[in-house]
């Protein structure tokens, strides 16, 4: 099976942002960056496929400037085969822009499993898969965190508020992953090692004109500071008090 | 014309809050824009039972989709339907950032070759476009973008829009599927809904959440009692115990499970974890109870209470019974 992951480089959240002069982006200084989260699941469901039937590629595309090599080069140290970096000044908010320079790599690319992760981390859209995939006129089942194969039909699950799906479709096939469907593996030092020898193409992205722009990033005002209305079960008549009169929600 | 295409959700045949939520944000955009909101509803029979609700909420018109290919959700044919009928007079999509709603829209907007402002909190219209706000990064960055193709297609987080009643005709048109639901290449072959009276975490104003700090999967039962007791409650959990198998993957709320904004949310035993935190700092009142009085929880919480948690339920489940009789 020839599977593509289509993964973006994100920084890590565990961090206190700050916004850039600009006020369009966040201050990178000091941020470290690594695959988004659900990328990075898609990227270990892909290779435990490949695994399992012992046979087939697995290509990873990134779209972005020339750090996103580093993010493709860690996801060939997971196992991935080859990368593919679609070359361009950062990554626009514009979900479609992004899908439609995406299906122009992937098209002609012969792939029977196209994975995305269900959205990215930092702009968090959830978009561009499913985008993908219609631009592709491909079948796509979005936020799996179940996947199985009964010869080319893909059985998978979805999970939805308090409930999930069964859902199936014949490959080929767009999926992007949900949390659930496999922990990432971490590199071997092995893996690093061939990883640095594993072939990256880069190539020019074919983007179309935005018609999503970014205005402005901004933190999100804080909570004002809460109050610990008092200690063990003697201040929860209080607490139902507060949830009435002031809160209003009791 | 100027009117708004509505995602009224529904699963199962019942009309969603989700759908609801639809409707009332696009009746702010059609409102400013001088359009009626039209409400399109897909079941498997006899959805128009839906419309005198989606009425009351502000629909001009509603679309109705019946189609025995509609008993499951229908990805491509629903896709399919709304961008065929949003070709005609429309300039707007507008549904819910659900699990169903943010599988819609980019299918949606894909067909109709344009982008999307994705999982909006908060919106405004002017002449040249819809300028949204999305929590991105977490929860942590707020990004405010404006969208100016046209037709604008835009998904709305659950809870953001609170469901108005603002009573409108609700005149109801039935519409054939653009394509063949039962040709459909995704088929969804089975919808499991679980204890089917159990509000889900998508849908409830008020969500009761445990985490580590109940020790054991049994004392869950404790967070179940305070939900029953509050009535219109769901139940939630942390990461480490969906992970420890205690609650299902499904009851996440954190930064890699759902992300809620309901009403009220009460933090059982939970330390308040940046995963977790990201998954519901927007809630509107935020209660915590947790035996360390130093937790990052109690920044973020409205009220809090230091103690032993599995202490605290008992009595406070007991008053707010009281409170509700």
């Amino acid at each position: 099976m020839k599977i593509a992951v289509c993964l973006k480089r994100v920084p890590d959240m565990d961090v206190r942002f700050k916004i850039a002069p600009s006020g369009k982006a966040v201050d990178e200084t000091g941020l470290k960056f690594d695959i988004s989260d659900f990328d990075g699941y898609a990227v270990e469901a892909a290779l435990q496929i490949k695994e399992k039937l012992n046979a087939g590629e697995v290509v990873v595309i990134s779209l972005g400037g020339d750090v996103v090599q580093e993010t493709l080069r860690k996801a060939m140290s997971m196992g991935a085969d080859r990368a593919i970096q679609l070359k361009h000044d950062g990554a626009p908010v514009d979900s479609f822009a992004v899908a439609t320079a995406l299906a122009a790599e992937l098209k002609d690319g012969g792939y029977d499993l196209v994975m995305f992760g269900r959205m990215s981390i930092d702009t968090a859209h959830g978009a561009v898969g499913a985008i993908a995939a219609e631009l592709l006129g491909l079948p796509c089942v979005t936020a799996i965190s179940k996947l199985e194969f009964d010869g080319r039909t893909a059985k998978m699950r979805r999970e939805l508020e308090g409930a999930y799906e069964l859902v199936e479709c014949t490959l080929p096939a767009v999926v992007t992953i949900d949390e659930g469907i496999a922990r990432p593996r971490y590199p071997s030092l092995k893996g690093i090692m061939a990883a640095k020898k594993k072939q990256l193409d880069s190539k020019p992205a074919q983007l179309p004109a935005e018609r999503l722009s970014l205005d402005a990033m901004a933190l999100p005002p804080e909570r004002s500071a809460g109050k610990i209305i008092g200690e063990g079960p003697d201040a929860v008549p209080e607490l139902v008090r507060l949830l009435k009169e002031e809160a209003k929600v009791l | 014309m100027s009117n708004i295409l509505a995602f009224a959700e529904s699963r199962g045949g019942e009309l969603r809050r989700a759908g609801l939520e639809a409707v009332t944000a696009a009746r702010v955009i059609a409102d400013a824009r001088g359009g009626q909101v039209h409400a399109i509803i897909f079941g498997a029979e006899n959805m128009s039972r839906h419309a005198a609700a989606l009425g009351a909420h502000g629909a001009d018109r509603v679309i109705v989709v019946d189609h025995s290919g509609f008993k499951h959700n229908n990805p491509e044919a629903v896709s399919a339907t709304i961008a065929s009928k949003m070709r005609g007079d429309y300039v707007g999509f507008v549904c819910a950032a659900s699990a169903t709603g943010k599988d819609i829209a980019p299918r949606v907007a894909a067909k109709l070759g344009v982008p999307l402002a994705a999982d909006a909190t908060a919106f405004t219209v002017s002449a040249t476009g819809i300028t949204a706000t999305h929590p991105g990064y977490t929860g942590k960055v707020l990004q405010t973008v404006t969208l100016t193709a046209t037709p604008a297609v835009l998904s709305v987080r659950p809870g953001a829009f609170l469901p108005k009643e603002n009573a409108k005709a609700g005149a109801v048109e039935s519409l054939a599927p653009a394509t063949d639901p039962t040709a459909s290449r995704v088929k969804v072959t089975e919808t499991a809904t679980g204890n089917t009276a159990k509000l889900d975490l998508g849908e409830a104003p008020v969500i009761i959440s445990g985490g580590r700090g109940l020790k054991e999967a049994a004392n869950f039962k404790l967070v179940e009692d305070l939900a029953a007791a509050f009535g219109n409650a769901a139940v939630g959990a942390t990461r480490a115990v969906t992970d420890d198998g205690w609650r299902p993957h499904s009851d996440q709320i954190g930064q890699t499970g759902r992300l809620v904004s309901p009403d009220l949310y009460v933090a059982c035993g939970i330390s308040g974890a940046i995963q977790h935190l990201a998954g519901m700092r927007t809630s509107k009142t935020i209660v915590a109870i947790n035996k360390d009085k130093d937790a990052p929880i109690f920044k973020l919480a409205d009220y809090g209470i230091v103690g032993d948690v599995l202490a605290i339920l008992p009595v406070l489940t007991e008053a707010v019974k009281k409170a509700k009789a």
